[in-house]
């Protein structure tokens, strides 16, 4: 029987590798993610069957709850919200590997003989990850929601109380591993984890989140692979290593398209704005026009292509339907209509590709940065909503600026370029942004929803 | 000993098969790949209903449930939540 359930976990990682494997394209990711649900079913079922297990009872009452908050979770859900809610399922999984560890570690100690000590390090590893993982997405998720201070909060002596916090982890984690039957040492260092957790993420400001997003999905998959090694099952530690692995590259891919380093936004280190930097009144003095939703209009009347690149305002202004229309009315007139998409533009990877997705944009239509740069050079008009440092071309220009070296999406070499904004505030980088104020750019003032809604008015009064 | 051995080396060989596949996933589909990969790391599951239906002491019992209750949420929400996002990504008509 044993040999049977080993041989359906290991059918249940072959099919989350297929499922993953469909997710390398929209034509196949739904069936995709179909296959994964099934491994679970099959994995879950298989584990229901287990000659350990004595009552159902509580088991059903657990499935019946989580899975009733989870699927109330999923529906109503807002799109613009998923970063929040992809957090605090990252949080759920940590959280989940430090109880079974607790338990593992209760039930191994209830047997006279001590237990190995690879178990007792294991036991160890998911609490410490598990813990820091839950807590760190709490603080990423209340970032996120507006519940905490969004921006980078530090405070002096910030990395030495860190450095203090995981000594002394350690040195719990030792304990735990040195006197497994002593009740306390795991729940001290989950207690130690915790507040590790909160003090991670606390530093990191809002625009640098789908880092932190990235990384905790990774840690949360390193928790599942580690609670694997507590219950020497390969299914957890197969699925726990691949989703680490997917963690790890998200991040990876988050680092590199804002030229930062992981431990640069891990400790909420932003590169120092030169005092050479040219101020804001420099660069924008009496050299930024503004226009009018009716004079965009006119350009898109005479524009053969359009690029429009979104960022996290697009988001905050739910604009995202009525740029779709405007798309939409643009190419029924005989316009081609494209998006270009900068890598961390909104709150996790990927997050303007589900909100236009869901205005029911065709996927085709969405490039990303280094498709787009390729011929941005024949584009009539690029429309920037609510993007600021993705298209700032001092990343190319200035060396000494805070961003130089980030790749940004080339909008100042479209032939025209329509910048919908509220104001000439900085972005997340703070430095001006020569965008504004070169020959070929314009600047809409306003809400981008409203902006976007006005322009498609007054094209359709022409 | 032999267990751990066994298990670091899936661990590694499966951490490969990842960055494999991964590197392949347009960043179109970089969330509903998070909420995704989210859901199948709720595999936790699997050690929560061992130690929920047990029954060795009280405590590992509340333990085990609660650990169900996380992991559901994280299985159940992951999946219904990317099947959503992945059937608004539709092509041209």
């Amino acid at each position: 029987m044993s040999a049977l359930i080993n041989i359906g976990y290991l059918v249940a990682s072959v099919l989350f590798i297929l499922g993953l494997k469909g997710l390398t394209h929209p034509r196949t990711a739904v069936r995709g993610n179909f296959l994964g649900a099934t491994g679970m079913l099959l994995a879950v079922v298989l584990t229901l069957t287990n000659q350990q297990i004595l009552s159902y009872e509580m088991i059903i009452l657990g499935l019946i709850i989580g899975g009733a908050i989870g699927a109330v979770l999923a529906i109503k859900i807002e799109m613009t919200s998923m970063p929040e809610l992809v957090a605090v399922f990252n949080g759920f999984g940590g959280m989940a590997s430090v109880l079974v560890a607790g338990a593992a570690l209760l039930e191994n100690t209830l047997e006279a003989e001590v237990p190995m000590m690879q178990l007792t390090i294991a036991i160890a590893v998911s609490g410490l990850i598990g813990a820091v993982t839950f807590w760190g997405s709490m603080v990423a998720f209340g970032k996120l929601k507006g519940l905490i201070d969004e921006n980078a909060v530090l405070f002096s002596g910030q990395q030495i109380i860190n450095g203090i916090l995981a000594a002394t982890a350690l040195a719990l984690s030792c304990w735990v591993v040195l006197d497994p039957a002593n009740g306390w040492a795991y729940w001290l260092l989950v207690g130690v984890a915790s507040v590790l957790g909160v003090l991670l993420v606390i530093p990191v400001g809002g625009a640098d989140m789908p880092v932190v997003v990235a990384l905790l999905n990774s840690y949360s998959g390193l928790a599942a692979a580690s609670t694997g090694f507590v219950l020497s099952n390969n299914v957890l530690i197969i699925t726990g290593s691949l989703v680490g692995a997917s963690g790890l590259i998200l991040t990876q891919i988050m680092c590199k398209a804002m030229n930062r380093s992981l431990t640069n936004v891990l400790f909420g280190v932003m590169a120092p704005v030169g005092d050479g930097g040219p101020t804001a009144d420099e660069v924008y003095g009496g050299k930024v026009k503004s226009t009018s939703p009716e004079e965009v209009a006119l350009l898109f009347e005479t524009a053969r292509r359009v690029s429009i690149i979104p960022g996290y305002g697009m988001a905050v202004s739910q604009a995202q339907h009525p740029v779709a229309s405007l798309a939409a009315l643009l190419e029924s007139r005989g316009t081609k209509v494209e998006y270009a998409v900068h890598p961390v533009a909104g709150r996790m990877p990927g997050h303007m590709n589900v909100l236009l997705a869901e205005a029911d944009v065709p996927y085709e239509a969405l490039r990303d940065m280094d498709e787009s740069n390729q011929d941005i050079d024949q584009v009539d008009v690029a429309l920037v909503i609510g993007a600021n440092d993705v298209v700032n071309p001092m990343a190319r220009t200035d060396p000494s600026s805070p961003i130089a070296g980030m790749p940004i999406i080339d909008v100042d070499k479209a032939k025209t370029v329509v910048i919908i904004k509220r104001s000439l505030s900085p972005g997340f980088a703070g430095i001006p942004n020569p965008l504004f104020s070169l020959d070929n750019s314009l600047m809409l003032f306003g809400d981008g929803k409203k902006m976007v809604l006005d322009i498609i008015a007054a094209l359709k009064d022409v | 000993m032999e267990m751990f051995i066994m298990g670091l080396t899936i661990f590694v060989l499966a951490i490969f098969v990842g960055f494999e596949i991964i590197t392949k996933i347009p960043p179109t589909l970089h969330t509903p790949l998070m909420s995704g990969s989210n859901a199948i790391s709720g595999i936790t599951l699997v050690g929560a209903v061992l130690s929920s239906g047990a029954q060795h002491t009280m405590a590992t019992t509340i333990l085990g449930v609660l650990a169900v209750i996380f992991a559901t949420i994280n299985v159940i929400g992951g999946f219904m939540v990317t099947n959503r996002m992945l059937a608004m990504f539709k092509k041209r008509s």
